[in-house]
């Protein structure tokens, strides 16, 4: 099997066309970002995990601060012996990347000792660290928070020129957006600051298992790991919170079927004293953990729940419907972590020789000390903060529509973060110079040509690789974020081949065996096409669709492995999942009878 | 019946007992205390193979004969075997052995003496997991009436002096005063489905899944081979099913007219069915494990579900391949946790 993948490949970079009438707006991508014939020599792979959907040019900062960021982390800070960073392009809005590995042996070396003096010293203190990382995320949202919103007065205000300050309010237009380009940027160099190395202690833990007990699944492990503590959790147990709130205060029936959000806040500030305590409950879990939004942070229309209640609020009634059904609301954290302790107890139990116990507890307790951060994280980094780094350039995005750059504030995502600046700059000119700014000119239509190219680009199937096929995939930052192995590739490979074939294997994810229609969902803004029984098919999810999980009878993924949000999710409600299949949402088509076996990570087309 | 030094209830019996009960009806004397669901059923221990021997060599030598066997005269061997096999097949049981059996099957068999039986040789060197024996005695399924069992218990006797059994022991140098036979006497259970079941997994050695192998019938059709039975991987831990292979279980082995097992071509639309539920292969699992715990090491275990759906066990054995293997450790304890995440930054080694 593995000679066949090699000889077919994927598809070269070089033999991808850009969409006809996409040329111009596939060249506002930064340069550094086009793929050129040189490679052709490697392997490339569609980041569909975080990038499922064609990329707006404004959009692309997160790829590149990102990548920027787990690059200095791996290659200069903690020095990761086998593996450097991991370059990105860009073609049709799809977002390739390809790892860049070490293989001579005196440079693994040389490398290795930098790695034991630095990474060891984040494991030996990774709680003062972790500690210290908190509180400095913490500050790094506020300064965000702090900074003003952009605008620019008729003439300065009097008190500036009494007080001397002798800079006009132009120059604050540059200051701000260099700011929040420079936090969002320092921002990613925080997410990556611990991520690899909690990874890598999983992946040391899940190694192990795979050797002691060569049939274990993934998800046996990832659930002796999980903690189901983090931060990213808080958001939907603030909804449980919610729902019991509504009905203590015996507002529930507010949450009645084809309300708007807005139309449920007001008839609960009409509604007395009983609507305004719930409201009050409201605020207290707004802040801040309304601050999650509804993708993976990587999208600028992927709006927080705080801007658009309508996720959290379609997810009420559900949680107020369990409740009254007699369901305990609290994610039973204990049980789990009874089971949890049960369950590493158990297979320890199962080990031959005391050498193995004794490894075993180490390495679990050492996945346990880190595993908190790399689920916390999130929180904090692809959702607070990225709402805040977003919503600042919807600011400045209002700002410029006021001045006739372009109609929509949320144009604005059609520029790069480069032309931008360079936007900014021809307002600030402008402003200054009492003359008219040459962007109304050009922005209008160039926006429109955007638009109608990542529509076209939305309509395309991607190749989820491209270039040969590696022997082996040694890269452990691409097999622990991405979950690519060599078996998963000959898997898309063998999917590739048999177009006909009407099973689909991934990731065996969460068990159980379900039949159900089929509910494709391409993004976010199409969850609440979802019905009660459907069955989620879908790139890939994240923390905010966990409201969903309670209608759904499975899920079902493009990327991700057993430690995938999805994956996690699944198995706390009990529902099959399989994960990691590279082309669900591409085989399966919306409305459509599907069997989902999680325990064998097995969909099949039902015809 | 009480039991005594020719008899051994179940109940009353257990591995330690061994050496006069052998070795398959002291796993089943064990499983029987363990409370683990096992047909009932009583052992006719080496004693009365014993008394039964001395009777028989005061007319002639046997063990002797036996002990003047070059282990590679093959042709002595034959026909030393036949003239002994024929001897112990035919000849009567001294008294006191007859009437405790007969006493003992009437307990067992309760009014009309008609109960289906199952006649196992039990040998007291079988199941030792150095030198296993198994396979190399016999088996008499669906017996019925007194005068069959007596015949089958003295064929298992008889199994002893079959050419492959004394070959062995020729090979081996073992003694033949060491050499002795216990046989099962047991109710036979009127399977629906039935099988084995490894506590570890036979292809890997892992400890921590359950192998099931199962098809219609009595499970003699899949230990004998006859049959592509059903295959399931179960965890032990978590009770996640990971395999489920289903075959083509074309025949199945049944209790035949005449008495003895026959077996039957399986009716097309059971052919490809699987033959367990999730329900059966959970509940399997969890005597799986029972009977683990309970000696402490991997089992090799035959299993039957009858018609009423319950599981009865009818041999445990511990595991010999995978544990005669000197198992090396996958990891040592590191100076400090932390140093072992070099197994994953480390690169290839």
């Amino acid at each position: 099997m593995n000679e066949t993948a090699t000889m077919k490949g994927f598809p070269v970079p070089s033999s991808l066309k850009v969409a006809p009438g996409t040329e111009r707006t596939q060249a506002a991508y930064p340069y550094y970002m086009q793929f050129t014939k040189d490679d052709d020599q490697r392997f490339w792979f569609y980041n569909s995990m975080h990038f499922p959907e064609p990329m707006c040019v404004f959009d692309m900062v997160t790829a590149e601060a990102a990548y920027v960021a787990l690059g200095s982390a791996n290659t200069r800070i903690h020095c990761l012996p086998t593996t450097l960073g991991i370059d990105c392009r860009i073609i049709n809005g799809r977002v390739y990347i390809g790892g860049n590995g070490v293989t001579d042996p005196a440079e693994i070396e040389r490398r290795t000792k930098e790695f034991q003096q630095r990474a060891f010293y984040y494991y030996a203190n990774w709680e003062r660290l972790v500690a210290q990382w908190k509180k400095k995320m913490i500050a790094l949202i506020h300064e965000a928070e702090a900074l003003p919103k952009p605008g620019l007065p008729d003439f300065e205000p009097i008190e500036h020129v009494h007080a001397g300050r002798g800079i006009a309010s132009n120059h604050y237009l540059l200051d701000v957006y260099q700011k929040t380009l420079e936090g969002y940027f320092r921002m990613w160099q925080h997410h990556f600051e611990f991520l690899l190395l909690g990874y890598g202690a999983y992946l040391t833990f899940f190694d192990f298992c795979k050797k002691a007990f060569p049939e274990i699944s993934d998800q046996t492990v990832a659930r002796m790991v999980a903690g189901l503590e983090a931060d990213i959790f808080r958001p939907d147990d603030e909804l449980r919170r919610l729902a019991k709130c509504a009905i203590n205060f015996g507002v529930d029936n507010e949450f009645g079927t084809g309300r708007s959000p807005d139309e449920i806040l007001a008839s609960m500030k009409q509604s007395g004293e009983k609507g305004k305590a719930w409201l009050k409950e409201l605020e207290v879990s707004r802040d801040p953990w309304f601050n999650i939004n509804v993708g993976d942070g990587f999208y600028h229309y992927h709006r927080a729940w705080n801007d658009d209640l309508s996720m959290p609020f379609a997810a009420l009634p559900g949680y107020i419907a369990n409740a009254k059904n007699g369901d305990r609301l609290e994610r039973q954290t204990e049980k789990l972590m009874d089971e949890r302790k049960k369950l590493i107890a158990d297979y320890r139990e199962l080990l031959e020789t005391e050498e193995d116990r004794a490894a075993y507890d180490q390495m679990i307790e050492l996945a346990h000390r880190v595993f908190p951060y790399v689920e916390g994280h999130k929180f904090y980094c692809e959702h607070w903060y990225t709402n805040l780094f977003f919503n600042k350039i919807r600011e400045f995005g209002a700002l410029l529509a006021q001045y006739g750059f372009f109609p929509d504030a949320e144009d604005v995502f059609q520029l790069s973060h480069y032309e931008l600046e360079a936007a900014i700059v021809d307002l600030m000119t402008a402003w200054s110079n009492g003359s008219v700014p040459r962007g109304p000119a050009v922005w209008p239509g160039v926006v429109r040509e955007r638009k109608a190219a990542i529509a076209e680009w939305a309509k395309q199937d991607t190749p989820p690789a491209l270039g040969p096929v590696p022997d082996i995939i040694d890269d452990p930052a691409i097999v622990m974020l991405w979950g690519i192995t060599r078996e998963n590739l000959d898997k898309w490979l063998s999917a590739g081949a048999q177009p006909n074939s009407n099973e689909i294997k991934g990731v065996a994810a969460s068990n159980g065996v379900v039949e159900g229609v089929a509910r494709v969902v391409k993004s976010a803004e199409e969850i609440d096409r979802l019905h009660h029984g459907d069955i989620l098919v879908c790139q890939v999810t994240n923390p905010s669709w966990t409201p969903v999980f309670q209608k759904i009878a499975a899920a079902v993924s493009d990327i991700g492995g057993s430690m995938s949000h999805a994956a996690i999710i699944a198995r706390e409600y009990g529902l099959p999942a399989v994960v990691g299949t590279g082309t669900a949402t591409q085989k399966i088509k919306d409305g459509q009878r599907i069997r989902v076996d999680g325990g064998r990570g097995v969909v099949t087309i039902l015809v | 019946m009480q039991s005594s030094e020719i008899i051994g209830w179940f109940a009353d019996i257990g591995l330690v007992d061994r050496p006069t009960v052998g070795g398959k009806g002291g796993s089943l004397g064990e499983l029987t205390r363990a409370k683990i669901p096992v047909p009932a059923g009583f052992v006719v221990k080496t004693a009365a193979f014993e008394r039964f021997i001395a009777a028989l060599e005061k007319e002639d030598p046997i063990r002797p004969k036996v002990e003047a066997l070059g282990s590679q005269e093959m042709e002595r061997i034959t026909a030393v075997s036949r003239e002994l096999r024929e001897r112990l097949e035919n000849a009567l049981l001294p008294e006191e052995v007859n009437s405790q059996i007969l006493a003992s099957f009437v307990e067992l068999c309760g009014p009309g003496n008609n109960l289906p039986l199952a006649v196992r040789s039990s040998a007291t060197t079988e199941d030792a997991a150095d030198a296993s024996f198994a396979g190399l005695q016999d088996t008499y399924l669906w017996v019925i009436g007194l005068e069959e069992t007596l015949k089958y218990v003295r064929s298992c006797w008889a199994s002893l002096y079959s050419v492959p059994s004394i070959a062995y022991r020729r090979k081996h140098g073992l003694p033949e005063s060491g050499v002795a036979m216990a046989v099962v006497v047991q109710g036979m259970v009127n399977a629906c489905k039935a099988g084995v079941m490894f506590t570890r997994s036979p292809q890997t050695g892992d400890r921590s899944v359950v192998t099931i192998e199962a098809a219609w019938g009595l499970g003699s059709s899949v230990v004998s081979g006859e049959v592509t039975p059903d295959r399931f991987v179960v965890a032990k831990i978590t009770g996640e099913i990971s395999v489920r292979e289903i075959n083509d279980k074309h025949i199945r082995h049944l209790p035949a007219p005449n008495g003895g097992v026959g077996e039957f071509e399986t009716p097309e639309e059971m052919r490809r069915e699987p033959c367990l539920s999730d329900a059966e292969i959970l509940a399997l699992r969890d005597v799986a494990r029972k009977i683990e715990r309970h000696y402490g090491r991997p089992q090799d275990i035959e299993w039957a579900i009858d018609h009423s759906g319950r599981i009865l066990l009818l041999q445990s054995r511990p595991e010999t391949v995978w544990s005669a293997k000197q198992s090396a450790p996958v990891a040592k304890p590191a100076e400090h946790p932390m140093q072992h995440v070099m197994r994953i930054f480390g690169g290839r080694r």
